[in-house]
């Protein structure tokens, strides 16, 4: 799994050189951030503005989706530049190179990234500006800074000398930033690893958190834009009259991916918009259904190039030979949509040869970029602000929805919010790929596992995204494929298919689809076994002390092999995902089919934390999402159209399905693991364990619905 | 074409056409950009305001049908996060993304109103209208809760 991090931290940058596909345009090294004072703002650093009016603007390098990152990146620099976190403001930061997120190597929150990549280099953005202020004040005080301490947002001297950070700002900006700082012994931490408010809670409780819906510009017009019910179908022809007659109507345009209607009000352009003629050319989308797909899908991992994942252990086929019985089985995860409650939207203000543009976006140097490239503009001439997101998900790391909004800004030469419906997001998503996962073990006469072979069969989104090379392993392909067990001769290979769908990062990539048949097959062979599913896989968890002892602590909690009530049965499962290790119990009934999940208990040891309880806000919604995946939801197509368009039918958990969640948190001193994502993969194999010995039905494709579950 | 209503306590004259659903006179017309616009078919409650104290799904209410009715959105709670829900949401820390949290509250709002000590399965029944795609539902829950008990005090 090292490998396949290592990989990950510099696939961004090597694949998109080698491509050249994005433009990755930054308009300046260190672009400026809005100033959130009323003073004469001064910037030490990258990451601390402070204004002689005393106003310390700390800011997030990473978009606000829900994560917390507008409280937890902060409370790593308030931690070193002493200051309380209750007493500073939060700014998002511009498009620029200083805020590349080294994990990815681009611009991008995502990936359960955020505290793993500003860990360390938040506390030494604060601890720089803390030695910047101190080295101020011995200046102007003529004494040794060696005497000086800062705390709580003054610099303290000798006989009672102090100074407001605001006071010493105009001297520290113009000092030398110090490549070399002492950061805090962690012991010592008074913000970092505490229980800490959420900063933005205040603004969101009241209605005025800004949205990308709720930006508005003087003489701001609105646009709803017809796409081709097709993705990737273009326009033909199209008639406006009747559109252009409906009140309020700006204009009609048509841009790369559809006819927008632009007007007065958002719903005079819906409106409108209704009365648009489209002739559509399809193009070779229209030809697509789920079932080639999966047809495809399944060709391609019988005759498609083999990419190993890691290096194979032992010598796979004969030890299969060898073995007392093999198993074999096949594991399907459908294609899913993101369906993030604010629909895609971006403002776009184009003027004399610059644009604004404000809104929503898990990517700026990409959003920066591709509109820089999309209207042939110089990088300096876009303006990119990022607002709150109402929910990313790994939807907004898509561009489409700005370009769009860019392009109709200059065809009307207006400032213009683009809005979709509920509807345009759910048919026009990049979808989670479908996946195949074949495994096969062979087993010993105690039926222990002594030879595995894993293979995965789905689609590249980093080629399309990032224009990954072809026959090259896609990281984000392999997640959590290689399972922690001890199996003495093991194989995993990665067949990369394009199915023809639209692809895109959905929460957990693909954790989910290698988690869901890793742990579902680790309980087929304990069947077989006849042996108890959590003691199976602790006997192959010797060496692997962070796995076994979550693997324990969850097990304990849920009670595991303790009477449950009449009809309920509990599921076990495993994984490492982002550098956390998680196991997790679901609690489960299933009546008619349809399951019930009472309850969920995660064990998760993801090293330090920043925020324990924004760490288990984490995991409960991970959860959530993830019952809703692995319960419910399912993209299909017919005629290459998406035939999901709204909550009724791609339906999400509703409160009354939500299940209770017990959450134990390892303490840790090891590197911060990400916790956006892992549970959302988890949960479902637990799940789907639990429903196996409540009912004796393997369900080897999801979701699980009442019907699925009802003809197995 | 006028529809003259009450919002938040004030009377207003909106000028958007009487199929105009409320959403949008609230969001576009008024400035109240609070309520939010989810799935604009009921199905996601992003949008519950109160209309005569009921809670209504403002996507679909034409803005005729509330002429001469009272209605209360999100920023009717308190500027100031004073109401016991925004309260309770603080202490608990609700919001993710906060996307869902104005029709979350507002339809909490009008439980408590008529229910003072909810149930679980009061409050399920109450808020299975409301999506919220961060899953923040066991806090939400929790939060009713508590701003249920602290109403309960003060009356």
């Amino acid at each position: 799994m090292s490998t396949n991090q290592t990989s990950r931290r510099d696939f961004l940058k090597t694949s998109s050189l080698a491509a050249g596909g994005l433009l990755m345009g930054f308009a300046l090294p260190g672009a400026k951030v809005e100033a959130q004072a009323a003073g004469t703002v001064y910037t030490p650093n990258a990451w601390v503005h402070i204004a002689d009016d005393n106003t310390i603007t700390l800011i997030s390098a990473r978009s606000e989706m829900g994560q917390g990152v507008y409280t937890s990146m902060p409370m790593l620099i308030a931690e070193e530049l002493n200051v309380d976190i209750h007493q500073i403001k939060v700014s998002i930061a511009p498009p620029a190179a200083v805020y590349v997120n080294a994990l990815l190597g681009a611009q991008i929150t995502g990936g359960s990234t955020s505290v793993r990549d500003g860990w360390e280099k938040l506390r030494v953005g604060g601890a720089q500006v803390r030695e910047m202020l101190i080295s101020a004040a011995a200046d102007e005080w003529k004494v040794d800074r060696s005497k000086l301490k800062a705390e709580r947002g003054m610099v303290l001297g000798p006989k009672g000398k102090k100074a407001s950070y605001g006071s010493l700002a105009a001297a520290a900006a113009k000092l030398p930033v110090p490549e070399k700082v002492a950061l805090k012994d962690p012991k010592d931490f008074k913000i970092v690893g505490k229980r800490i408010k959420r900063l933005d809670t205040p603004s969101k409780v009241n209605g005025t958190a800004e949205f990308g819906i709720d930006v508005k510009l003087p003489g701001m017009v609105y646009a709803s834009l017809e796409q081709c019910p097709v993705i990737g179908g273009t326009v033909k022809s199209f008639d406006a009259a009747k559109a252009k007659g409906m009140p309020g109507v700006v204009d009609v345009v048509q841009i790369s991916d559809g006819v927008a209607v632009v007007a007065d009000t958002y719903w005079h352009a819906v409106k409108a918009r209704k009365e648009l003629s489209v002739q559509w050319d399809e193009g070779a989308g229209a030809a697509l259904d789920h079932n080639k797909v999966l047809a495809s899908t399944r060709a391609a991992a019988d005759s498609g190039k083999v990419l190993p994942i890691g290096k194979a252990t032992g010598n796979v086929p004969d030890a299969m030979k060898g073995a007392a019985k093999v198993l074999k089985a096949e594991y399907i995860t459908p294609m899913q949509a993101h369906a993030p409650l604010e629909p895609m939207n971006f403002t776009a203000s184009f003027d004399n040869g610059k644009i604004l543009l404000i809104g929503p976006t898990q990517f700026q140097q990409g959003a920066h970029g591709a509109v820089a490239g999309a209207l042939g503009l110089k990088p300096e001439d876009v303006t990119l602000k990022t607002t709150f997101l109402g929910g990313g998900f790994g939807r907004r790391l898509e561009l489409d929805f700005v370009i769009q909004a860019a392009q109709i800004s200059k065809a009307v030469g207006k400032p213009v919010k683009l809005l979709w419906t509920r509807e345009d997001d759910m048919t026009h998503d990049y979808y989670r790929p479908l996946g195949l996962n074949q495994v096969q073990a062979g087993v010993d006469a105690k039926g222990m596992p002594v030879a595995f072979h894993h293979k995965v069969t789905s689609q590249s989104i980093t080629q399309r995204a990032f224009g990954l090379p072809k026959d090259t392993l896609d990281p984000f392909m392999a997640e959590a494929a290689v399972a922690p067990y001890a199996i003495a001769n093991t194989q995993h290979d990665l067949v990369i298919h394009d199915s023809g769908m639209r692809v895109g990062y959905w929460r957990a990539v693909s954790h989910n689809m290698n988690a869901f048949a890793n742990e579902s097959f680790m309980d087929e062979l304990a069947a077989a076994a006849g042996k108890d599913p959590y003691q199976y896989r602790m006997a192959l968890l010797k060496d692997k002390p962070r796995f076994a002892r979550v693997l324990k602590l969850a097990a304990d909690k849920a009670g595991w092999g303790k009477p449950l009530p009449k009809g309920r049965a509990r599921g076990i499962a495993l994984m490492e995902g982002y550098d956390t290790y998680m196991a997790q119990v679901a609690e489960v009934s299933v009546k008619n089919g349809e399951i019930k999940v009472h309850r969920v208990t995660v064990a998760a040891d993801l090293g330090r934390m920043v925020n324990p309880d924004t760490v288990e806000a984490q995991i409960q919604s991970s959860i959530v999402f993830g019952v809703s995946a692995g319960l419910m939801q399912e993209i299909t197509l017919d005629k290459g159209r998406v035939q999901q368009t709204n909550y009724n039918n791609y339906p999400v958990v509703r409160m009354h399905e939500s299940p209770k969640i017990d959450i134990v948190l390892v303490p840790s001193k090891e590197k911060p693991g990400g916790i956006g994502e892992p549970a959302t993969a988890l949960v479902v194999p637990a799940i789907a364990n639990a429903v196996a010995a409540a009912t004796g039905k393997r369900v080897r494709k999801l979701p699980l619905t009442p019907e699925a579950i009802r003809a197995a | 074409m006028s529809t003259t209503m009450n919002v938040n306590g004030k009377a207003v004259t909106a000028r958007s056409e009487p199929d105009t659903p409320l959403l949008w006179v609230i969001r576009d017309e008024l400035g109240l950009n609070g309520t939010k616009f989810g799935c604009g078919a009921a199905l996601c409650g992003a949008c519950t305001v109160h209309v005569n104290g009921q809670p209504v799904r403002s996507c679909q209410t034409p803005v005729a049908s509330v002429a001469g009715k009272k209605v209360a959105t999100v920023e009717s709670l308190s500027k100031n996060n004073s109401h016991p829900l925004q309260k309770a949401w603080i202490k608990h820390d609700v919001p993710q993304c906060g996307y869902c949290q104005s029709g979350q509250l507002m339809s909490a709002a009008a439980l408590l109103t008529k229910n003072k000590n909810p149930s679980d399965a009061d409050i399920d029944a109450a808020m299975s209208g409301n999506i919220c795609r961060c899953g923040t539902y066991p806090r939400i829950k929790a939060a009713i809760k508590d701003a249920a008990a602290t109403m309960r005090k003060t009356v």
